[in-house]
């Protein structure tokens, strides 16, 4: 056990070391051969990388040892035919088990608090968050953007389920979000605009993706008249498209808020 | 060496706090609706442990390695002035950070798969394999040339959201065009190109440059270079199942 640990452990360092390389060697070439100036505090940022090196190798040991097998046997367990029926229907009955949409119920909770959780844990966002907060000049809080992107990704997930469901064509979905999306634009304030259109690809990374692909191709393999392979697609789009319009409604409803209590304050002078 | 240790403390704190949604979910849903014992009770707590130390360690060297580069580069450039190697470092970063990315190879295999299955190429582990370098290297360099256009935008000020909804026009149009099975993928391989390591280092990038340029607000002009990215692959590989498939 512990050597086997240890193995992929090792393993995960030399895949990071693999990916984070040519991102090195672009940033370190253009820094020696073009800008041609010393980086202020070198050794301090090269333990940085080194830290982020062998920080993302635990991660990833960890969630494949922990996170990944349990959540994609909880997303089989859940989406099992025989389990959403109530679990009483003898395997010989399966095929004719004839469910609604209605009866995904816990798929629809499981995907939407998956979705959530995930996403407060996903280093990325993290990291926007902080730069975020740091840029605003604490204006906009790292929790507030986390949450509010993270209630995004859960309503995503769960409506993506439901689509996965009844089988609608996801183009529809997305252009109605597309459309959402841009009227929300007129009227959100300014200064968060860009950061909310960031917020969409930030969260799908790491922790979210295998999650929710595995919840995906489930729930295409086990719904009648689904395939997996054009069905299980598209749970990823919805989380980073609902994030965009719930950051800008973070930001509106934080605005009104302000205005109100101003307003209430001059009212009672 | 003190300092780092309480520093490390505090973020552990942190990701303690980051961590404890996770595992009420999973315990709630295993306890109270599976109700199935939990397999591997030992090999769960380690990895839990892992990932505990490996989210610690990441974001102190986010503070310490990969924010202060990536803004110390970007306000080097902006003192030296080269818009073209600017330009360039830009499409090297978001090409060179998308080609290796493990999530765009996976889905890259599965996309190949589909289009096999869907007879549109031939069943064949040599047309699968090149198909899927075909769109691995198509979407790298959508998004290498994101980063450029978004970086484009910071020095002209320009407001993202015009770029950004003539995007989603596009999207739409070829939408109506593309073939039905490329559609999910396309839609999905906007999210899965931008990293882990890729986000933070972009993010200072932006804000670098936008902090670093007279009349520029780091927080209207330094952020979007991520939507850039997110947007540009969709587009891309529908034009690729486009010109691939038909």
């Amino acid at each position: 056990m512990i050597g086997e640990l240890f193995t992929h452990l090792w393993q995960t360092v030399v895949g990071t070391i693999s990916d984070v390389l040519p991102i090195a060697a672009i940033i370190f070439g253009f820094q020696f051969a073009v800008i041609r100036q010393p980086v202020p505090n070198f050794s301090k940022v090269i333990f940085g990388f080194i830290w982020v090196l062998v920080g993302l190798s635990f991660f990833l040991v960890g969630l494949e040892l922990a996170l990944f097998p349990l959540g994609k046997l909880m997303a089989q367990q859940l989406t099992d035919p025989v389990f959403i029926a109530g679990g009483e229907i003898i395997e010989a009955a399966k095929a004719t088990i004839n469910l609604s949409w209605q009866d995904y119920g816990w798929v629809y909770l499981f995907a939407f608090l998956i979705g959530f959780s995930t996403t407060i844990a996903e280093p990325s966002l993290i990291a926007v968050a902080i730069k975020a907060n740091e840029v605003s000049g604490g204006a906009i809080g790292v929790w507030g953007l986390r949450i509010s992107v993270a209630i995004g990704v859960a309503v995503g997930i769960s409506l993506g389920c439901y689509r996965i469901v009844v089988g609608d064509p996801i183009h529809w979905y997305i252009i109605a979000g597309y459309i959402i999306v841009v009227i929300q634009t007129m009227f959100a304030p300014k200064l968060i605009i860009p950061l909310a259109y960031d917020s969409g690809g930030v969260t799908t990374s790491t922790v979210t993706v295998p999650l929710v692909a595995a919840l995906g191709l489930g729930l295409a393999e086990t719904v009648p008249g689904r395939s997996p392979l054009i069905d299980g697609f598209g749970l990823i789009a919805f989380a980073s498209l609902f994030p965009i319009m719930s950051v800008m409604a973070y930001a509106q409803l934080s605005q009104w808020l302000t205005e109100r209590k101003q307003a209430n304050k001059s009212e009672n002078r | 060496m003190q300092q780092t240790i309480k520093k490390l403390t505090g973020f552990m704190l942190g990701s303690i706090r980051d961590l404890a949604p996770i595992i009420a979910v999973i315990l709630f849903f295993q306890l109270a609706i599976i109700q199935q014992p939990l397999p591997n009770v030992a090999q769960v707590l380690i990895g839990v442990l892992f990932v505990l130390l490996g989210l610690t360690f990441f974001i102190h060297g986010l503070e310490q390695g990969l924010f202060p580069i990536g803004e110390s580069m970007a306000h080097a450039f902006a003192k030296k002035g080269s818009v073209f190697w600017l330009l360039i470092f830009a499409f090297a970063l978001g090409f060179g950070t998308t080609v290796a990315e493990p999530a765009l190879i996976a889905v890259a295999a599965e996309a190949a798969k589909v289009a096999a299955v869907g007879e549109m190429i031939a069943n064949t582990e040599q047309a699968m394999d090149e198909y899927a370098n075909g769109l691995r290297l198509t979407v790298a360099f959508s998004v290498g040339l994101a980063i450029v256009l978004g970086v484009f935008r910071i020095l002209k000020g320009w407001p993202i959201q015009w770029l950004i909804i003539g995007g989603y026009v596009l999207v739409v149009i070829m939408t109506m065009f593309a073939p039905v099975e490329i559609i999910g993928i396309a839609y999905d391989s906007g999210g899965v190109t931008t990293s882990t390591i890729t986000v933070p280092l972009v993010t200072a990038l932006g804000v670098g440059l936008a902090s670093s340029i007279k009349g520029r607000n780091p927080m209207i002009d330094g952020f979007g270079l991520i939507a850039m990215a997110s947007l540009t692959p969709m587009i891309f590989v529908m034009a690729y199942g486009m010109v691939m498939l038909s």
